[in-house]
């Protein structure tokens, strides 16, 4: 029923692949790629509060969202290379939270029109070493672990309550 | 050493890359392969040993060093664990789209009616 999420990170390569369908022409899954209002509904842990600080999704804009979990605060930002509607977005990704800055990741994200009223995004993100790839896989884990699949289940049924969104 | 800080390390990688490709290799070949040290490889052995992604068994006077594929399992698993996330951000975006579906066709419903 759902569309499946393919993952491919071969042993000692410095980049990840992720491709997923979706039920939606590319047009409108583009936008909730570069719509803050949009990306801050479906982006990161159902667990953090997630809030667009700034998105200028055009070549040579930028970003930057926050998470916050706890009085916590984790920040994410980076730069628009390339914003081409509906085709394409390419950008740096880095993480502020780690001991040090400069492990930059570069993104690129293809939006294929599949016909039917449906789509495929295509993601590459390119490390600059090996290490930087597999300690971002495995801090994913890590949190999924500690967040467990019952609420995993709560938002999913909260999702899919019918226009509870700000409509 | 856990397998994934070991793997970090681009000489053990060059190492575990000859394992695969050969079955298996006597420690003198795999010095000869390196312009470090023999003392600086074994080093790299051992981690690879503690890490367990390698195993060695001794053949009269030598040391033979064999790819254990057990530990290659625990980054699948890692990744495994990787793409559950991912798969429920996108779960989040599916439900997502369905509601801006929603919308895109009322306002269609609106305007024709």
């Amino acid at each position: 029923m759902a569309n499946k999420t393919t993952i491919t990170a071969e042993p000692n390569k410095q980049e990840l692949f992720i491709i997923r369908e979706f039920e939606a022409p590319r047009e409108l899954v583009f936008r909730a790629y570069t719509e803050a209002d949009l990306y801050e509904q479906w982006v990161g842990p159902d667990d953090l509060t997630m809030t667009v600080e700034k998105m200028d999704a055009f070549d040579g804009g930028s970003y930057r969202f926050l998470h916050e979990r706890d009085g916590h605060v984790y920040a994410f930002h980076g730069v628009y290379h390339e914003v081409l509607a509906p085709e394409r977005i390419i950008g740096t990704f880095e993480f502020d939270g780690l001991p040090e800055t400069g492990h930059v990741i570069m993104g690129t994200t293809k939006f294929e029109d599949l016909g039917g009223g449906r789509s495929r995004i295509v993601h590459q993100s390119v490390f600059q070493s090996v290490s930087d790839r597999d300690g971002m896989i495995q801090s994913g884990m890590e949190r999924g672990v500690t967040q467990g699949y019952d609420k995993l289940d709560n938002m999913l049924a909260r999702l899919q309550e019918p226009n509870t969104a700000s409509a | 050493m856990d397998a994934f800080t070991a793997l970090a390390e681009p000489t053990r990688r060059s190492i575990l890359e000859m394992l695969s490709a050969n079955g298996n290799l006597a420690a003198t070949d795999i010095y000869k392969k390196f312009r470090a040290s023999p003392p600086a490889i074994s080093q790299h052995l051992k981690v690879l040993r503690e890490a367990k992604l390698v195993h060695v068994e001794k053949r009269a006077q030598q040391r033979i060093y064999y790819i254990n594929p057990e530990p290659m399992k625990e980054l699948e698993k890692w990744i495994h664990q990787f793409a559950a996330n991912t798969e429920k951000q996108f779960t989040a975006l599916d439900a997502l789209l369905e509601r801006e579906k929603a919308k895109l066709q009322n306002n269609k419903e609106k305007k024709n009616g």
